[in-house]
């Protein structure tokens, strides 16, 4: 890297072709993390990630990354995951003080526009660092469905389809295939499901753990874990598809 | 100096020696600050009993300001979590407040998401320690509270009190407001001594209209429409707009009632 040993990359100032690497280099934290992706569909927002196990002792389906934030708001992060739980505590925190001054639930895109915010804030002192994790805000208020992709250093773009991570080019492949003006959201899970399966390396196959939520029609605008049920029949549904295009390439082959 | 000068300052403190001059306390002309001393507009009756399946709860629909009935349709039962339900005599604003603060609990504890549900007993156990801290700092919440629900893994029926001096206590049946003097006897009829344990849930809600009945006789801060929920394992029932029947061809021979003659 032309960077290494100028100097311009060991504090958050730019360099002198107008860069700043820290804030760079807090992207490569995210590229190799695990892959995580959002989907807004017609009546709600799903969220989706994918988790390594890392252990078998690991007890399975309670270390969750995807938080709730108030009743209607699910912020899923990726990258650094203490990282990631820090912005879902900030998340909580801005809904709180909405609560308080207003009565009233903290719109989707107030809540984006805070945690872009305060992301960019990690990006303009030389004392800290910034956030290595990439930010899915799903809410579902008054407005509809809105889903935000907060990046590390702090711009915020709303979505209709988002993905990071490890797998997120194959994922936006994917997902630029969906029509989110019909899709619903039971539809989507399936989806979604079928993606993150469609990312996985068949070479370095582990064992991985799929979390997904949910909020919109579906769930009384209430951010909620995707029912069980519902979810094994998703990763049924995509483990079937992941292996019917693996016969079909055998017997091309 | 005489002895009647000297006991002009006895048992007072010496001010050059505790608020030297220059001292705040001194120079303060600020007014001395005031708490509250009264509710200002209140509810007053909530009635909450026992039986074999569950918990049932009532509260009218009137908020009074003094003496005039000033809102006929303030809904004095708040619905917390999935098994309790809060119902409020005394200041309604305070309430009001309180209710903000089971709204920020029930999100809070929602956010965890750990499956575990807040309980009868845990939210009894909070607006005690929030009521008590506010007693404490000589600004209390003005009201008297029933938590009534189906607590923890069993659903047992739970019903207990709490108020603005920090008191708490639990019984099979508890009122507030004048329902503490005009209809508790009647529900501690219907529940005492275990009876609430085979009481049908027809039973208690003929005795909720009992109850409700004397009221409106009797107690000038109540109304004819109220509201009932009822608490069991399968979930809330959540009754409004309810009224008892009532006679009033006894009134004119009342001293008191209509326009007076005397």
């Amino acid at each position: 890297m032309s960077s290494i040993g100028t100097g311009y990359d060991l504090g958050l100032f730019f360099s002198p072709d107008g860069r700043l690497f820290q804030a760079e280099y807090a992207y490569k934290a995210v590229e190799n993390a695990s892959t995580c992706i959002g989907i807004k569909c017609e009546d709600g927002v799903i969220l989706a990630l994918e988790k390594v196990v890392t252990s078998k002792l690991l007890k399975p389906r309670v270390n969750n990354r995807i938080g709730s934030v108030d009743r209607h708001i699910g912020i899923a992060t990726t990258g650094f995951i203490p990282d990631g739980q820090h912005i879902v505590k900030r998340a909580r925190d801005e809904a709180t003080s909405w609560r308080d001054n207003y009565g009233s639930p903290i719109p989707g895109t107030v809540i984006a526009d805070r945690l872009g915010n305060y992301v960019q804030l990690f990006t303009c002192y030389s004392s800290v660092r910034p956030f290595g994790v990439m930010s899915f805000v799903a809410t579902y208020d008054s407005e509809g469905p809105h889903l935000y992709m907060v990046e590390p250093n702090g711009v915020y773009w709303g979505y209709n389809g988002a993905a990071a991570g490890k797998g997120r080019q194959v994922a936006r492949n994917e997902l630029e295939k969906l029509n989110f003006s019909s899709l619903k959201m039971k539809d989507a899970v399936k989806e979604a499901a079928r993606i993150l399966y469609a990312t996985h390396d068949e070479e370095n196959n582990k064992e991985h753990e799929i979390e997904m939520t949910w909020v919109g029609v579906e769930t009384n605008g209430i951010h909620t874990p995707v029912p069980d049920e519902l979810l094994q029949e998703a990763e049924a549904y995509a483990r079937r598809i992941a292996d019917g295009e693996e016969e079909d390439i055998a017997m091309q082959e | 100096m005489s002895f009647l000068e000297l006991t002009e300052v006895w048992g007072k403190p010496q001010k050059d020696i505790f608020f030297p001059s220059g001292s705040e306390v001194e120079e303060s002309t600020d007014a001395p600050i005031q708490r509250t001393v009264q509710p200002i507009v209140t509810g007053s009756s909530v009635l909450a009993l026992k039986f074999a399946d569950g918990v049932m709860i009532a509260a009218d629909n009137l908020a009074s300001y003094g003496s005039l009935a000033r809102f006929y349709d303030v809904e004095r039962l708040t619905k917390v979590g999935d098994n309790t339900i809060v119902g409020a005599g005394g200041d309604i604003s305070d309430y009001q407040q309180i209710q903000r603060l089971l709204e920020k609990l029930e999100i809070k504890e929602g956010n965890y998401g750990d499956g575990y549900a807040l309980q009868p007993s845990y939210i009894h156990e909070y607006l005690s320690k929030v009521l008590y801290a506010r007693r404490n700092k000589l600004d209390p919440y003005w009201n008297q509270l029933i938590v009534a629900g189906v607590d923890g893994e069993n659903k047992e029926p739970y019903v207990a009190f709490a108020d603005l001096r920090g008191t708490t206590y639990s019984a099979p049946a508890i009122a507030t407001g004048f329902a503490m003097h005009l209809a508790l006897p009647m529900l501690r009829k219907a529940t005492d001594d275990d009876r609430w344990k085979t009481l049908s849930k027809e039973s208690a809600r003929a005795t909720i209209d009992e109850c409700m009945r004397v009221l409106f006789y009797r107690d000038a801060r109540s109304l004819n429409k109220f509201s009932v929920a009822t608490i069991t394992p399968e979930g809330i029932e959540f009754q409004t707009d309810q009224s008892v029947s009532s006679k009033w061809a006894f009134a004119e021979k009342q001293y008191g009632y209509g326009t007076q003659t005397v």
